[in-house]
C-alpha cells in the first residue's frame, strides 16, 4: 500500500495523533491564557513606560535605583541560604530514613504538616514565640544562656526562621521520596567490592540522590524567592526584608505603576531562572552518567 | 528511632552511624518541639483573657472566637474560602485527568514542550506570574471578582493535578479498557464505567491536596482579590497586618480556625496516600 493511499487519520494515529489528544486541549488552552498570555502581555507592558523614555525604560530606571535594585540582592540573601540550609539538613536525615525505618509514616505525616499552614500561620505564630516575650526568649532567659530577649521578630532571622519552618519539611520529603527509591542492591555491591561506609555515601548513594537534591533545592530556592507574607509580617519590610516580590506589590497596588510592575516580575523571573539554569549546570558537571537502578 | 531493620543492611552497625542517627533525632526533635511550641502558643493564646510576658495565660475564655467571628466577618470569609477551594478542586480535575490521560496513554509529537508549559507553572513562584497575571485579569474586569480568584488558583492547580494523576494514570492497565472496548462498550462508558472507577483513589487524593494547597495559597488570592472575595488565608494576614488595634487573642482565633480548615482535608487525604509520594511522584516528574 502506497503512502498516500491510506486516509490522514490512520497516518496520524501512527505517530500518536488521535481524538484522545484533544483532551489534553482544556489544559493547555487554559493555561496558555492564564500562564503564558499574562507572562507575554507582561513583558509587552514592561516596555512601555509612562512618558516618552527609552524603550527599556523600567528597567533603566529599576537599575539605576538603589532602594530597588538592592531588593535583589535581599532576596537571594534569604533565599539562597533557606534552601542550602533546608536541602542540607534533609540529606543525612533523608540516608538515615531511606531504608524501612520504623514510624516512618509518623514522621513523615508530621513533616507535612507545617507545609500545609502556610507561611502566614506560621509568621503569626512565630512573632508571639520569637518575640520579646514569648516562649523562645523566656526560655533562654531562664537557663541563663541570656540575660536580655534577643531581638528575633521584624528583621533578618525572622524571615529566615519562618523561611525553615515551611520550607524544611517540603526539601526533606522529596529528598526522602527519591532517596527511599535507590535500590539498596546498589550499596550492598559496593559494599562486596570492599567500599567502606563513607566512600559508599560519596561514591554510591550520593551520586544516586543528587537528582532529588537538585529538583529539592530548585523548588526550596523558588518557595523562598517569592517570600511575600513572611517578609512583611516577621521582617522589616522597609528595610532588611524588602525583598522583589515586596518591590514588585508596592509597584503593582500602592503605585498603580503597571509597566514598572511588570518590569519587576520579569527581573523576577529571569533571576529565577538563571538560578536554576545554573543549579542544572552545576548538577551536569558534578554527575555524569545514568542515574537509573535509582527510581524505576 | 532511626534504627534500621537487619535485612536492608546486615553487615553495618557500628558506633559512629549511631552517634549520627542521635544527632538526627536531635535535629528533627528540636524542629518539632519549636514548631509544636509555636502552635500551641498560637492556640492558647486564642483560648486568653490576657497573655503578657509569663509563662501562661492568665485565665482561659472561648469568648474571643465569637468576637472574631463578628469582627472579621468569618462567616462570610469562610463562604467564600469553601466556594473557591471547591470550584478549583472540580475545575482542576475536570480539566486536569483527561490531560492527564492523554499524556499518560499516548507518545505524540510537542509533547516535550506541552509538558514543559505544565511544569513551568509549578517551577516558578507565584508572584513572579501572580502580577502580570493579576494586570491582565483587571485589562478583563475579571480581577477582584470571585472568578478571578478562582482562575488564577487554576494556574498552579492543573499542573498539580495533572502531574500527580499521570503516573497513576500509567500504572491502570490500558488491556481492561481494550476488554471493555471488545466487549462493545462506547468511549463514554469505558470512562465512567472503567477509568472513572479506577482512578477514584488518585482523583480523591488528588483533589484533597488541591484543596490543602488553595487554602494555603497566600499570593494568587492576595493579588487577585477585591475586599469581597477574600479567602480565610489573606484575610489573616490583613488582620495580622492591621494589628496593634486588635487584640491579639482575636487574630489568633482567626488563626485557629483557618488552621483546622486546613488540617481536616489534610487528615483526610493522609487515609489515601503515603505522603512521601506526594512529592515523589512530582519530582519524578520533573526530573524528566
Amino acid at each position: 500500500m502506497s503512502e498516500h493511499a491510506r486516509p490522514l487519520r490512520e497516518r496520524l494515529a501512527e505517530r500518536g495523533i488521535d481524538r484522545v489528544l484533544w483532551l489534553v486541549l482544556p489544559a493547555a488552552a487554559l493555561l496558555g491564557m492564564l500562564f503564558v498570555y499574562p507572562f507575554v502581555y507582561g513583558l509587552g507592558l514592561s516596555v512601555q513606560p509612562n512618558e516618552g523614555a527609552p524603550v527599556i525604560g523600567n528597567y533603566v530606571r529599576f537599575f539605576s535605583d538603589d532602594f530597588e535594585r538592592s531588593t535583589i540582592w535581599k532576596t537571594l540573601v534569604l533565599a539562597i541560604p533557606a534552601a542550602v540550609v533546608n536541602v542540607g539538613i534533609s540529606i543525612p536525615i533523608a540516608y538515615k530514613m531511606r531504608g524501612p525505618v520504623r514510624n516512618k509514616r509518623l514522621i513523615t505525616t508530621l513533616l507535612v504538616m507545617p507545609a500545609t499552614l502556610g507561611t502566614v500561620l506560621v509568621a503569626e505564630g512565630l512573632i508571639r514565640y520569637f518575640g520579646p516575650i514569648g516562649w523562645f526568649n523566656q526560655f533562654l532567659m531562664a537557663i541563663g544562656l541570656i540575660d536580655g530577649p534577643l531581638r528575633l521578630t521584624h528583621n533578618y532571622v525572622g524571615v529566615m526562621a519562618s523561611l525553615i519552618i515551611t520550607g524544611f519539611p517540603l526539601s526533606l520529603l522529596l529528598v526522602l521520596g527519591h532517596a527511599s527509591g535507590i535500590d539498596p542492591d546498589l550499596e550492598r555491591a559496593a559494599a562486596t567490592l570492599g567500599a567502606g561506609p563513607s566512600e559508599r555515601f560519596r561514591r554510591v548513594v550520593l551520586p544516586l540522590m543528587l537528582p532529588g537534591i537538585t529538583i529539592a533545592f530548585i523548588l526550596a530556592f523558588v518557595a523562598a524567592f517569592s517570600v511575600f507574607p513572611s517578609a512583611v509580617m516577621v521582617g522589616n519590610p522597609a528595610g532588611e526584608t524588602r525583598v522583589i516580590s515586596i518591590a514588585a506589590y508596592q509597584a503593582a497596588f500602592e503605585r498603580f505603576d503597571y509597566p514598572m510592575a511588570s518590569a519587576i516580575a520579569m527581573i523576577m523571573a529571569a533571576v529565577q531562572f538563571a538560578i536554576v539554569a545554573f543549579v542544572f549546570l552545576l548538577r551536569g558537571r558534578l554527575y555524569r552518567g545514568s542515574t537509573s537502578g535509582g527510581k524505576g | 528511632m532511626t534504627e534500621v531493620s537487619a535485612s536492608s543492611r546486615p553487615t553495618r552497625r557500628p558506633l559512629r552511624l549511631s552517634f549520627l542517627s542521635l544527632l538526627l533525632v536531635g535535629v528533627l526533635g528540636i524542629f518539632f518541639l519549636n514548631l509544636a511550641a509555636l502552635i500551641l502558643g498560637v492556640v492558647l493564646n486564642s483560648f486568653a483573657t490576657s497573655w503578657f510576658g509569663t509563662l501562661l495565660p492568665n485565665g482561659l475564655t472561648t469568648r474571643w472566637y465569637a468576637y472574631a467571628a463578628d469582627l472579621f466577618q468569618l462567616l462570610e470569609v469562610l463562604r467564600v474560602t469553601f466556594i473557591v477551594g471547591a470550584a478549583v478542586v472540580v475545575l482542576s480535575l475536570l480539566i486536569g485527568a483527561p490531560a492527564a490521560y492523554a499524556l499518560a496513554r499516548r507518545q505524540f509529537p510537542g509533547k516535550r514542550p506541552l509538558m514543559l508549559l505544565f511544569l513551568l507553572p509549578l517551577l516558578v513562584a507565584p508572584v513572579t506570574y501572580g502580577i502580570p497575571l493579576a494586570t491582565a485579569l483587571y485589562q478583563f474586569n475579571l480581577a477582584g471578582s470571585l472568578a478571578g480568584v478562582i482562575l488564577a488558583n487554576l494556574v498552579p492547580s492543573i499542573p498539580f493535578v495533572i502531574l500527580l494523576l499521570t503516573p497513576f494514570i500509567e500504572q491502570i492497565d490500558e488491556n481492561l479498557e481494550r476488554a471493555a472496548r471488545m466487549c462493545g462498550a462506547s468511549t463514554g462508558r469505558v470512562f465512567v464505567k472503567v477509568l472513572i472507577p479506577l482512578m477514584a483513589p488518585g482523583l480523591l487524593a488528588a483533589g484533597l491536596l488541591v484543596l490543602i494547597r488553595v487554602l494555603a495559597m497566600f499570593e494568587l488570592t492576595f493579588l487577585t482579590a477585591g475586599p469581597g472575595e477574600q479567602t480565610l488565608v489573606v484575610a489573616l494576614y490583613y488582620t495580622v497586618f492591621a494589628a496593634g488595634i486588635r487584640p491579639s487573642q482575636a487574630i489568633d482565633a482567626m488563626a485557629v480556625i483557618y488552621m483546622l480548615t486546613a488540617f481536616v482535608p489534610l487528615l483526610i487525604a493522609l487515609r489515601f496516600v503515603n505522603p512521601t509520594q506526594i512529592v515523589a511522584r512530582i519530582k519524578q516528574e520533573n526530573v524528566q
